[in-house]
């Protein structure tokens, strides 16, 4: 295989900062999510501070929980729903033609997931000074390992639906929604994993999130930083990004078999 | 010596379960050539073209383009050629010039801003530059499509049906600009068409499919003679309709 150019890896990702300054609506729409989730979670805290024990210990507990559960959720769309626009725009012919190979595509794609997420998140975790006197980057430098995690948890998950839909069209592009949330009972977002009845737990701590969600309580509730919890996640993660990336590429060598990047689209 | 042929394909085949897209055919290009793979629908032209730019897998068969073997190394090749096709779309939201750039800098162009212009001055498509690929015309699609393919100036252009969908002046016009290029940089043609003026004009080599298999091969005024018929017109029907050279067509 040659070598990763880096100057392709810029290219498409040019190719998909014009596409996102192309339409105010999509920045907007970037930022609409995360801050309608804050600003909701806002008001449940300060409802529910005055009748919890732990919340009152902890007022951070549910916006830290809601704004961190959005890096995951931004990351893994940011990354499949700008591959799909590559499906939509049938461009994958023209990308696979030219000296592109699909590895600079997956880094192109993670440096605009990273963009993405960055930029609809942050907007959030701005506004929700202002609105609630919170701030999530109190959360020290434990917060730049969660954002890790998530994010590469969140790059994880888009390459496998990513290939889902490469493999079975757009009519799967309903997985790109759906495959996050079903994560989400799981990962202990708003609650310890401990919760979860016995036979689930073992399912939830397979899952780098869940490790980031139960350091985060430790940090805001006990003022401790688990860097072991750092570590699993980051392992995990090693593990199911490599799993998304072969699976990602399989499928590309798939598609080239079966002749399907010519006829890729809607 | 002779230099070795640009594109070399031994007993390619290319196979979907029971079908026979390609069905074992060989071909040489040389360099500099014009060749037309021509041949009806679902005669194995896309297929084929698929296959030299490495977005198809063969069945088996080898492939050698500028002396690499594809798709095994298809990155080694794939800078030095390019393609133009009215079936692959490029972004309909960038516009022509995010569309060229972003391109040029896959290609790893130099000066992008200096090529643009060029191109933008030689296909006539400076005036809508900063309007979206998605608001263009047909016409301007397929000029802008093929400023993308003229990019890196490869040594080797595919076209499929490079004037389908156009109008007699815009087809002429594109079919004055490929000759043109040609001319200048000694580049090899290999174009797939229906448009068998634009074939006997354009190509000095032709190649006829029929259900995945070679049936002729020649120069356009060779295939006329040896088919007895006036113009490749009638040398293409009689090869799309099973009819053998010399054969009297109904």
């Amino acid at each position: 295989m040659n070598g990763i150019s880096p100057h392709r890896i810029g290219a498409l990702a040019l190719r998909y900062l014009y596409l996102l300054r192309s339409s105010r609506v999509r920045i907007i729409e970037l930022a609409y999510w995360p801050t309608v989730q804050m600003i909701l979670w806002g008001f449940i805290t300060r409802y529910l501070a005055s009748h919890s024990d732990v919340l009152n210990q902890a007022t951070g507990l549910l916006l830290s929980g809601v704004l961190l559960w959005d890096i995951l959720f931004r990351s893994q769309l940011g990354l499949s729903v700008v591959f799909f626009e590559e499906l939509h725009a049938r461009n994958l012919a023209q990308l696979f033609i030219s000296p592109l190979q699909p590895i600079e595509l997956i880094v192109a794609l993670m440096s605009i997931s990273l963009v993405r997420t960055v930029l609809g998140v942050g907007i959030a975790v701005l506004l929700a000074m202002p609105f609630y006197g919170f701030n999530l980057f109190d959360l020290g430098a434990p917060l730049a390992g969660f954002f890790l995690n998530l994010l590469l948890m969140g790059w994880a998950i888009g390459l496998l639906v990513s290939a889902l839909v490469l493999r079975y069209g757009m009519g799967a592009e309903s997985i790109a929604w759906a495959a996050i949330f079903a994560l989400a009972p799981l990962c202990g977002i708003y609650y310890p994993v401990a919760i979860l009845p016995g036979w689930l737990q073992p399912l939830a701590w397979a899952l780098p999130a869940s490790y980031v969600f139960e350091g985060m309580r430790a940090v805001l509730l006990d003022h401790a930083v688990r860097l072991d919890y750092l570590l699993y996640a980051l392992l995990l993660n090693a593990g199911y990004l490599g799993l998304g990336i072969g699976v990602f590429l399989a499928t590309v060598h798939q598609a080239r078999e079966r002749g399907s990047l010519l006829q890729s689209g809607e | 010596m002779a230099e070795p042929p640009i594109i070399q394909v031994e007993d390619l085949r290319k196979h979907y379960g029971p079908v026979r897209a390609v069905d074992g055919i060989n071909f040489a290009i040389d360099r500099g050539a014009t060749c037309a793979l021509l041949g009806g629908n679902g005669a194995g032209k896309t297929t084929t073209i698929a296959m030299l730019l490495g977005l198809l897998l063969p069945t088996s068969g080898q492939i050698r383009i500028l002396g690499e073997a594809v798709p095994r190394h298809r990155q080694r090749v794939l800078p030095r050629m390019n393609f133009s096709s009215p079936y692959v779309d490029l972004p309909q939201r960038l516009t022509v010039a995010e569309n060229l750039t972003v391109y040029a800098r896959l290609y790893g162009v130099r000066r992008v801003r200096e090529r643009l212009a060029t191109l933008g001055r030689d296909l006539d498509i400076e005036a809508f530059f900063q309007r979206p690929y998605g608001s263009l015309s047909a016409g301007q699609k397929t000029r802008v499509a093929l400023a993308k393919a003229l990019l890196n100036q490869p040594e080797i252009l595919l076209l499929d049906e490079p004037t389908a969908s156009l109008d007699p002046d815009t087809a002429d016009r594109m079919r004055r600009i490929l000759i043109d290029y040609q001319r200048r940089s000694g580049a090899t043609l290999l174009l797939a068409s229906h448009n068998m003026s634009e074939v006997e004009r354009l190509c000095d080599q032709i190649i006829m499919l029929r259900a995945g298999r070679i049936v002729a091969t020649g120069a356009p005024r060779e295939l006329i003679h040896r088919y007895g018929r006036k113009d490749m017109e009638e040398v293409f029907l009689d090869i799309a309709r099973g009819i053998q050279s010399g054969e009297v067509l109904e």
